[in-house]
């Protein structure tokens, strides 16, 4: 084994080897600057929470940039409208950052609110928004006012903390609809799902589950959301929350105002896509909802797991390194990559808390390595250091895999392939599969051709 | 705004830094800028692309970014060891007036042995003041103002500032000023930093980039070419700084994409390298006509709608106009004003009577004065954003220019000279066809 390399001191509290290391890692700090770190900003945090809301206006206050690079940023579907596709800026300008931006935003929103008609309008607040004292919110209740739909800021300044904490914010603007409508037909065993985003179509897969068990969804927050939805979000009788990282904030305030519990769920994995539909099936004392989740599993999985083992035997031995946003997800990829023969050897992410890398480091293997808010070069020595030879991350971390001539399966918000539920985890092996599997690795790694 | 064509200044500082040799980028302001910039860079190159930030928080915003600066410089030092790290502003870092010149001069006095330390340099590029492609400008900039040296010895060597092209293109350029034996610098040179080769083992810094010493000793090359007629109306270019100040003599000719631009770069060259065009060249000038007469009816009249920054569509409108097409829109994001007047220069008499120009316009801008007047572009040549609007009109996108993020290759993606230009007809072509073959109720085998 190659010796191990240094890295930035200050970060040696945030990087652990199972079984090695006595010692866990907090989380939550800071980036360190300089230190090339994968995370993003707060307004990241918020824009990605909110984007999928498809009937809202999402109008990003700040300078060109910030809007640009949020544009059709995650595969979110949407069963309707599509109005959050669009890239919606003030552009602010030189003269604005002299003379203020408020009337520009004033004309702005009323302009787009009055063109595209949206449900609602959310109101992000970049970086120097802050710095040149734009009254937002003034101008989110003038505009509300005006034009009688619900305008909310979300004062999501970038420098403020990290993604994280857009997050918070995130859950804070959707609570200002939540409780403000009560006109939808709700069913008898009711639901929302938090942190589902619908990417490729997720979302549908898991609303149909919970159909066939007799549990009706009033709102998904926020995939193929709709405001209207969410501001009937109060009448449910639980809230399953994926996503955790993003999501806990607004089920714990729901918990507060309206007393509606919350269970955190995964949708990754059998074990706990199952262990999702279960929960809310038994959390309705009903027992024909849970002889019916009952079914739904046994159907679900004598068709999956045969097609599981052909994957299993062909993937045996593969080792996989992980780096991703939220902690949840981590936990649930290992547990699904043991399902089909893989070991994980590196489990990361950028927002996980002590309590996530205590139960990840209890669920991996003795020698994984454990880091928080890593960099590319930690994540590269780190591959090398463990032998992995795949990775699954987001679009940063696959030119570092493919540069070192591993796999990468892509499990970020920009992907095209439903990842979620029972089909999602055949879908998930078969990604796996077609990377590791490919003969491209004989040229990047010659001594394995056979 | 609905829709931008037009990304921020720092985005494009951070490729040119990329086309300089051992150099790591870093941004001071937010976490977020660097993470969004690399982001939408890795997903056109398909490489790792390493940007720093400081990494502002609160009090950095308050009480200013200097100890973020510094740390962030300490540990780019650590874990790269950089020839240089290049520094670009944000919005944030400029809105609360931070002095970077200052920072970095009391960085290395304070250093022990500032000697050991990377050159730092710094480019100013608030976004609320410029586009991607000024940043880029500006980037190139500052990085001549900060390394050019007066005292280097005369060279014999030609300084090429090529502008944001494909890694493929400016490779191209090396081939044909090697070709003619005219030593150059090309800057900035990301070919290999942005379009790497697989290694057993990649470096923390990839190899390439126009090296330092040629830029130290740019001041006193013989001359200087830059491609680009508009480039960056607000600041002096590359090419006007080394004029200015060192009197270098400088010429300026468009991107060289269609006939009539590439002549006039290999004009240039010629007359500089005091060379006959080689054969070589001779021939793909001959196979680029033998090919415009091939394909020239399927593009008779086509009405493409062209955009992407001002310099790229005059070029591109250079070419759609001299093999028959009469563009419809040439529209972008830039707005130097001068758009119109450099088109109707370029294109002369086949500057087509009912062709718009829109400058400083969004892609919804583009929708709106073609569904306006009842227009229906044939096809669309430009940067993959515009892809909704090919997709509302039902019509082919040819992929040119940056972001390309819903295909591969297009750091291979060669559209420069002769050759360039050839691919690039064949591409248009056969964009038209494929989609004539696809909407035909007919499976014609023979187009």
């Amino acid at each position: 084994m190659p010796a191990v390399p240094q890295f930035l001191q200050e970060r040696n509290r945030q990087i652990l080897t199972k079984g090695k290391d006595a010692f866990d890692i907090v989380g939550g700090q800071p980036s360190l600057a300089g230190a090339v770190s994968q995370r993003a900003c707060v307004y990241c945090g918020s824009r990605v929470v909110l984007y999928p809301i498809a009937d809202a206006l999402h109008l990003v206050h700040g300078p060109i940039g910030c809007a640009a690079y949020t544009w059709d940023i995650r595969g979110s579907l949407s069963s309707g409208p599509d109005l959050f596709r669009n890239c919606f800026s003030t552009d602010l300008r030189e003269k604005h950052v002299v003379f203020g931006g408020q009337q520009r935003l004033f004309d702005t929103l009323c302009l787009l609110i009055d063109k595209h008609r949206p449900q609602a309008a959310f109101v992000y607040s970049t970086c120097i928004v802050g710095v040149i004292g734009d009254d937002v919110p003034a101008v989110c209740k003038q505009v509300q006012l005006l034009k009688n739909i619900p305008v909310i800021p979300v004062m999501a300044e970038g420098f403020q903390g990290s993604k994280k904490d857009g997050y918070r914010i995130a859950c804070d603007a959707l609570f200002q609809l939540i409780g403000a409508d009560d006109s939808k037909t709700i069913g008898e065993f009711s639901i929302n799902i938090l942190g589902d985003f619908n990417l490729a179509g997720e979302l549908w897969m898991l609303s149909e589950y919970y159909r066939r068990i007799g549990i009706h969804v009033v709102a998904s927050i926020t995939g193929d959301g709709r405001v209207n939805d969410i501001r009937n979000a109060h009448r449910a009788s639980l809230n399953i929350v994926q996503c955790a990282g993003s999501m806990m904030h607004l089920a714990q305030r729901m918990n507060e105002q309206f007393g509606i519990p919350f269970r955190k769920v995964s949708f990754f994995g059998i074990e706990d896509v199952a262990d999702a539909l279960y929960q809310v099936a038994t959390f309705f004392h009903n027992q024909t909802l849970i002889d019916n989740a009952t079914l739904l599993v046994r159907e679900e999985l004598s068709n999956l797991l045969p097609q599981l083992d052909v994957f299993k035997n062909a993937l045996h031995g593969t080792k996989a390194a992980i780096y991703v946003g939220g902690a949840f997800k981590a936990i649930s990829l290992v547990k699904a990559l043991r399902l089909i023969g893989v070991s994980t050897v590196i489990a990361g992410t950028q927002t996980g808390n002590a309590d996530d890398y205590k139960l990840l480091k209890k669920l991996c293997d003795d020698g994984c390595i454990l880091v928080d808010d890593s960099n590319p070069i930690e994540l590269s020595e780190f591959v090398k250091l463990t032998g992995a030879n795949l990775f699954i991350g987001g679009v940063k971390e696959r030119p570092i895999a493919y540069k070192l001539g591993i796999a990468f399966c892509d499990h970020n918000h920009e992907r095209k392939v439903a990842l979620a539920g029972f089909q999602g985890m055949i879908n998930f092996a078969q990604e796996v599969y077609n990377t590791v599997s490919s003969p491209v690795w004989r040229f990047t790694r010659p001594h394995l051709a056979p | 705004m609905e829709n931008t064509c037009n990304l921020c200044a720092p985005l494009g500082a951070c490729i040119a830094f990329k086309g300089i040799e051992g150099a790591l980028p870093l941004l001071h302001g937010s976490q977020g800028c660097a993470t969004y910039i690399r982001r939408y860079l890795i997903s056109h190159f398909r490489e790792p692309i390493d940007i720093a930030s400081s990494n502002f928080s609160e009090a950095s915003t308050i009480f200013g970014g200097n100890k973020n600066f510094n740390t962030g410089i300490d540990n780019i030092i650590k874990q790269y060891h950089p020839s240089v790290i290049a520094i670009a502003s944000t919005c944030l870092a400029e809105t609360i007036g931070e002095d970077v010149h200052r920072l970095i001069g009391e960085y290395r006095t304070s250093h022990k042995r500032p000697k050991d330390l990377p050159l730092l340099f710094f480019a100013s590029t608030p976004s609320y003041k410029h586009s991607h492609y000024e940043g880029f400008l500006l980037a190139a900039l500052a990085a001549l103002q900060a390394l050019a040296d007066h005292r280097s010895a005369p060279r014999q060597r030609l300084n090429l500032f090529s502008n944001l092209i494909a890694p493929e293109d400016i490779r191209h350029l090396k081939e044909i000023t090697d070709d003619l034996l005219l030593p150059s610098m090309i800057f900035p040179d990301y070919s290999d930093t942005l379009d790497g080769v697989f290694h057993e083992n990649y470096p923390r810094i990839p190899q390439g980039g126009t090296p330092l010493e040629y830029l130290r000793s740019a001041p006193k090359a013989f001359c200087s070419i830059e491609l680009g007629y508009i480039l960056n109306s607000a600041a002096p270019s590359p090419g006007e700084f080394l004029r200015n100040l060192f009197s270098v003599p400088s010429l300026r000719t468009g991107i060289p994409i269609g006939i009539r631009q590439t002549d006039k770069f290999f004009d240039f060259l010629t007359q500089i390298a005091g060379k006959n065009l080689p054969q070589k060249y001779v021939d793909q000038r001959g196979r680029l006509i033998d090919l415009y007469i091939d394909g020239h009816k399927y593009l008779a009249g086509k009405r493409p709608l062209i955009y992407g920054e001002e310099d790229l569509v005059v070029a591109l409108a250079a070419f759609a106009t001299e093999v028959g097409m009469k563009p419809i829109l040439c529209a972008s994001g830039g707005e130097s004003g001068q758009l119109e007047d450099v088109l109707r220069k370029q294109l002369g008499d086949l500057f087509p009577s009912d062709m718009r120009v829109a400058q400083g316009v969004t892609f919804d801008d583009m929708k709106n004065i073609l569904n306006d007047n009842d227009l229906h572009p044939d096809l669309l040549i430009g940067n993959s954003k515009g892809y909704f609007l090919a997709r509302l009109w039902n019509v082919p996108l040819v992929r040119v220019g940056f972001p390309i993020h819903d295909r591969i290759g297009a750091q291979h993606l060669l559209s420069l000279a002769y050759k360039g230009s050839s691919i690039l007809f064949e591409r248009i072509v056969n964009a038209l066809l494929d989609d004539a073959q696809r909407n035909s109720s007919i499976a014609h085998k023979y187009m």
